[in-house]
């Protein structure tokens, strides 16, 4: 009943704020929405996600048949295993806090009722997603979040940009959706189903199938994953397709943080980890998704240093942030993807939603420029943004993980320093272990988190340090956000310090390949080895768990014994491995576990220098529009480009085939040169007729039944 | 009811007897009485479109979806020396298109309120169409069907020539030259089946086997007629001004039922009867498919009229159906019935929220509009509705037709899936971009502040079908249960005849 209801609760409060909204008022409308989303919440964290994940209670709720014709079937289904009650947290946690943001970001706006429709129905289309038991039913999630996506962006409908933004975004994301929508198709030329049981239990068997696709013959299951990353890259905003999210941010704030931060945009990152199985056996395809990760990791993080608008900085780190999730899951670090979508849903939230704050403060100003010096108006807002920024650049110290601990010292640092060093240094291992492309993804993971660093800080810096420098009637009227509006942003903040340390050792330490069980395959391979690494400082791990995290004490008892149970297992594993490697974590050089915070550090230092020592230089390096500023500012002329090729192109291609094709060469040669005689020979006749159409009309119809029953009779006599 | 013989025909010409009532009203009443008959025929039509549609319901409750053949079958001999009948009967194909029918006829009723001139004529016309169009999915014999199927033509002509806009004569003109063109060679194709075979049922015709050559050529005549009605690439270009002339009712039956004409003869006569010309033909028909789906859609993206935005549109979607059966097997063929019912459906919902605002502001120019959501928030959701359903939007019927035929091309050739999925892309192109710049935006043209929101017959019109819509496309089985063991026994006959001939 619960997982019904966590699923369809939102649903119904979509549909009952969307079709009552104006007649009952907005009240009602966002209580309806809102409660359901946070029973949702409630459901997910307390009952469905501790009986899943550490109760192993997995199961799958069959609610009836979509799709039923030969072989491809495709039923309405909830899948509870471990990767999808991570995930229902994720996404029923942050949106409950994001309708009850909005209930203070939309209180001047005449359509709440409708936003909150909207924002209902997108957390049902995400859940259907993520609970989906086949392709199918994914895709239909897939594109309704697409919808929701596309309904929100274009919320403020009188806006042309926001119109146009929309419309991008849909259009991208079905781009993206081609390739999905084939890998699908392919899958079910392979193994004659779209269901993830039946096709990941046929995986092994298919392994050297081949499969002949645009006139190439590839390995099946290589170009399944590569089309079905196709769909990954346009959801997940990923180099070539990541054009639509920073135009997203014309939606409101809301909106940003929740779909385009904490969950729609992970999709494709969920869809590489629910399709493990596949991707295992897809070494070339894995490569390419590590590839177009640490491209976007790093493409991304460049343009982040020169936009000046609030939003989009946040929006072109969460493209960099995805990056890296994709290169880890390229890599085969499944465990340490889904950890690093985990912990960046509530700091990227908490950064969006404090930018949010920022921008309700500022009266709608969105443009850093224009600010300078809020921490005193805005103390709350300040800290919050402070906490998300240390937990999105990662600032920690392994003291634990270089054995520096001296017996008490743990590892210190926030979420983002547990799952993106996770991250990094697992690239690491598996590079040193010759996966293609670890250490191009060790090296851009380090790179580009020297510069998340820098633009971290620099929108800290320029927000809220300096001068103000916006006009003067901005100024008097900045002002603290309610406290509707800074309750969620404080839980997000505890969910952006505690994510990382309490579900660490769940997620990529010991407990993760009992925690994961079936849900992701390949688990065990390739995470055992960063698991073995860990093992030697499971104790501290304990400790972490108990002091650190009083209020998730019932959610670590009742994991403690399955732990236990496996622990054998784990150090059997650990041994192979260490037989293998030479030994737990000190394969991993000391300056490997460092980089991630030298880098960090650097990049402050950098942010530092260039927004408060020098305070103005970066206005001025902006001013000279150098060719690097420009080429940065601009997103590297992607949109000037797709413009000309295929906005320009397709128009044009649209006019030649009609104008020309069809209006001068079909209708010229055909029916226009016929009906230019017929008609005027019928003009004629006409004249000296009744000139009624009908009449003939109903000749014609007299003279064809004639004919026929003439020649048929006149066939038959002979 | 209908175990009883001859229920089919009732079925059938219930609407004529509803237009005969008419008839006899609207010539003996006096001319003054012009008003009277006016209301009067608007409820007489829509008392028997009504009738006929409950008569189909009955029909579809009481159909053996498990039973591959014909039922309900009516046989009177007629002429039997040569071999000619009246014969009746539905299968699992052709069942669904008859309560399709049957189903817009009322909506096109409701929605001919702003006909205001020879009223009685325009019902009498209608209902006269739905007699033609239900005998087209129901006649089992060539002569019948090929008599309803032109027949078809006359009343569709009509209303786009007595009713239709300013430069309604090219239009109907073009539509008749186009369509007949193609159906004389059918006629030809016919007169040499029955040579051959000395009969002209069905049935038997289905069994009948005919020679390579002789089925190439049958073939070929055959595809003339089905390719213009359907209508493919590069035969289509009757259909855009068809429909931007006729009224509004005229465009939905165009859509909704006249295009599946030509899908449901494919089903019936090409791929069963000639087998081996239609493999032959399939890559003929993949490259017409694929490249109509394509193509259309980037032609319906340059529009500036709605209608014809719509009407190319359908076009695209149409190359699905085509793609979708000379597949020949079970997913592309269901996923084609799938796709013209659905079509008939969302096309109609389209063409009707067009009609909506031409019948306030008179003109379809994408230009005029702009910010209609600001007064028109009713109309606006329901047709975001079917413009997300036009797109294909998993959740609508829109998406099961499509994905299925894709699914089926992919097993065949995934060249052909490849360029179709294309469409996917284009169709959200041009479908999002037309709602953008009516609905969305400022309301910048001061004609339409005074624009109002749909009345009570539109919403249910509209609700009616995204009802519709929505059903079908969550839950799918509805209609391809009934559809599947009359396609799978049309794909094993057409295997067993393309292995007869290969030995």
């Amino acid at each position: 009943m619960a997982p019904i209801l966590i699923v369809f609760g939102p649903l119904f409060a979509a549909a009952f704020a969307g079709f009552f909204g104006n007649i009952i008022g907005h009240r009602p409308a966002q209580i309806v929405t809102t409660g359901f989303v946070i029973l949702s919440a409630l459901l997910s964290m307390f009952v469905v996600f501790p009986d899943v994940a550490f109760g192993g209670h997995v199961r799958t709720i069959d609610l009836g048949t979509w799709i039923n014709v030969g072989d491809f079937q495709a039923g309405w289904a909830i899948k509870l295993d471990t990767l999808s009650a991570v995930m229902l947290v994720v996404v029923t946690s942050v949106s409950s806090l994001v309708h009850v943001y909005s209930w203070g970001y939309m209180s001047h706006d005449p359509h709440r009722a409708r936003f909150f429709a909207y924002l209902s129905l997108f957390t049902f289309t995400m859940l259907a997603l993520v609970t989906a038991d086949n392709f199918l039913q994914l895709f239909f999630g897939w594109e309704g979040v697409g919808l929701a996506s596309y309904l929100l962006i274009g919320f403020w409908y009188k806006k042309k940009s926001a119109n146009n933004a929309a419309i991008k975004a849909f259009v991208t994301n079905r781009v993206g959706d081609f390739g999905l929508a084939l890998g699908i198709m392919a899958l079910f030329m392979v193994f004659g189903s779209v269901n993830f049981g039946d096709v990941f239990a046929l995986a092994g068997d298919n392994a050297d199938t081949t499969l002949s696709f645009i006139g190439m013959e590839f390995n099946a299951i290589e170009l399944i994953c590569f089309l079905l990353f196709i769909g990954a890259m346009g959801k997940s905003a990923q180099f070539f397709l990541h054009v639509w999210l920073p135009d997203a941010m014309e939606g409101p704030t809301p909106v940003s943080a929740l779909i385009h931060a904490a969950t729609m945009v992970t999709a494709g990152v969920f869809l590489v980890v629910r399709c493990s199985p596949l991707f295992e056996m897809a070494p070339m395809t894995s490569a390419f998704v590590t590839v177009i990760g640490g491209t976007t990791a790093l493409f991304a993080a460049t343009v982040g240093l020169a936009q000046n608008d609030i939003k989009r900085v946040i929006a072109y780190s969460t493209c960099s942030q995805l990056g890296y999730m994709f290169f880890a899951a390229g890599l085969g670090l499944y465990g340490a993807a889904i950890f690093h979508l985990f912990t960046h849903a509530f700091f990227k939230a908490l950064l969006f939603l404090g930018s949010g704050s920022v921008i309700h403060g500022m009266s709608d100003e969105q443009d850093m420029r224009k600010m300078g010096g809020l921490y005193k108006m805005m103390p709350g807002t300040w800290i919050m943004m402070l906490i998300g920024t240390i937990a999105l650049t990662g600032v920690g110290f392994p003291f634990a993980m270089l054995g520096w601990s001296m017996g008490f010292l743990p590892d210190i640092g926030l979420s983002g320093f547990y799952s993106k060093d996770a991250i990094i240094e697992g690239a690491f291992i598996a590079g040193e272990a010759g996966k293609s492309f670890g250490l191009f993804a060790f090296w851009i993971g380090v790179t580009a988190a020297l510069l998340t660093s820098f633009y971290s800080w620099r929108l800290i810096f320029m927000t809220f340090h300096g001068k103000f420098r916006g006009e003067k009637h901005v100024f008097e009227h900045v002002h603290e956000s309610p406290r509707v509006m800074m309750i969620p942003l404080v839980l997000l903040a505890a969910g952006a310090i505690l994510a990382g340390p309490v579900f660490k050792g769940t997620f990529i330490g010991n407990g993760a390949s009992n925690f994961w069980s079936d849900s992701i395959v390949g688990f065990e391979q390739v995470e055992g080895d960063y698991a073995a690494g860990d093992h030697g400082e499971g104790d501290h791990e304990e400790g972490d768990h108990g002091e650190g995290a009083d209020d998730h004490h019932d959610a670590v008892e009742t994991h403690a014994a399955p732990a236990d149970d496996h622990g054998a297992a784990v150090d059997d594993h650990g041994d192979a491995a260490a037989g293998d490697h030479g030994g737990g974590h000190h394969d991993v050089p000391t300056w490997v576990i460092l980089a991630p915070f030298f880098a960090t550090l650097f990049g402050f230092i950098g942010a530092w220098w260039f927004y408060i020592t020098k305070e103005g230089i970066g206005a001025r390096i902006a001013a000279k529009r150098g060719p690097v500023w420009s080429v940065l500012y601009n997103k590297w002329y992607f949109d000037e480009a797709y413009h000309l090729i295929f906005v320009r192109g397709a128009r044009g291609l649209g006019d030649l085939l009609w104008k020309i094709v069809d209006v001068k060469i079909v209708d010229g040669l055909g029916p226009n040169g016929l009906a230019a005689s017929t008609m005027a020979t019928a003009r004629r006749v006409a004249k000296a007729q009744s000139g009624y159409l009908y009449h003939y009309a109903f000749v014609m119809l007299i003279g064809v039944v004639g004919l026929t029953l003439w020649i048929v009779a006149g066939a038959g006599g002979q | 009811m209908f175990g009883q013989e001859g229920a089919l025909s009732i079925l059938t010409f219930a609407p004529t007897i509803g237009a005969l009532i008419l008839a006899i009203f609207r010539f003996t009443s006096r001319a003054d009485d012009q008003e009277l008959i006016d209301r009067n025929s608007r409820h007489v039509a829509l008392a028997t479109t009504v009738v006929t549609l409950i008569g189909a319901l009955f029909m579809l409750a009481d159909f053996d979806s498990s039973n591959p053949g014909f039922q309900f079958v009516h046989e009177v001999t007629w002429l039997e020396s040569i071999g000619l009948g009246y014969r009746m009967g539905v299968d699992g194909i052709s069942i669904l298109f008859v309560v399709l029918t049957a189903a817009l006829m009322p909506i096109c009723i409701l929605a001919s309120g702003a006909i205001k001139k020879r009223v009685a004529d325009y019902m009498i016309a209608f209902l006269l169409l739905e007699t033609m169009m239900i005998g087209v999915f129901t006649s089992l014999d060539l002569v019948m069907f090929y008599i309803f199927f032109e027949g078809g033509l006359i009343p569709m002509f009509l209303m786009i020539g007595v009713w239709g806009g300013a430069n309604r004569i090219y239009a109907a003109m073009k539509f008749f030259l186009y369509t007949l063109l193609g159906s004389v060679l059918m006629l030809i194709a016919m007169i040499f089946m029955f040579q051959e075979t000395g009969t002209t049922d069905i049935t038997v015709l289905l069994q009948t086997e005919f020679g390579r050559d002789a089925q190439t050529w049958l073939w070929l005549a055959f595809f003339a007629s089905f390719a213009v009605k359907m209508p493919m690439w590069p035969v289509h270009t009757w259909l855009p001004d068809a429909h931007v002339q006729a009224p509004t009712a005229g465009s939905v039956i165009l859509a909704g039922v006249l295009l599946k004409m030509g899908g449901y003869g494919f089903l019936r006569f090409l791929l069963p009867m000639f087998p081996d010309a239609s493999l032959y033909f399939a890559p003929l028909v993949y490259t017409l498919s694929v490249i109509g789906i394509i193509v259309t859609s980037l032609i319906a993206f340059r529009q500036t009229d709605i209608k014809k935005l719509i009407a190319y549109s359908s076009v695209a979607h149409m190359g699905f159906v085509t793609m979708g059966l000379f597949t020949m097997n079970e997913y592309g063929v269901q996923g084609a019935i799938y796709q013209m019912i659905s079509h008939g459906v969302i096309s109609s919902a389209l063409f009707l929220c067009v009609g909506v605002i031409y019948d306030r502001m008179h003109t379809r120019e994408i230009a005029f509009y702009g910010g209609l959501v600001h007064r028109m928030p009713v109309y606006a959701a329901l047709f975001a509705l079917f413009a997300m359903a036009n797109v294909g939007l998993p959740g609508t019927s829109g998406f099961i037709g499509e994905i299925m035929t894709l699914v089926g091309a992919f097993q065949v050739n995934p060249w052909i899936a490849f360029f179709g999925t294309t469409g996917v892309i284009l169709s959200a192109v041009y479908m999002l971009t037309v709602y953008r710049d009516v609905v969305f935006g400022e309301m910048t043209n001061p004609k339409l502040e005074t624009i109002v929101d749909l009345n009570w017959t539109e919403i249910f019109i509209l609700v009616s079908l995204a009802i519709g819509t929505l059903v079908l496309g969550l839950f799918s089985t509805l209609i391809t249960d009934v559809t599947a063991s009359s396609v799978d026994a049309l794909i094993n006959q057409y295997n067993a005849a393309l292995s007869a001939t290969a030995q």
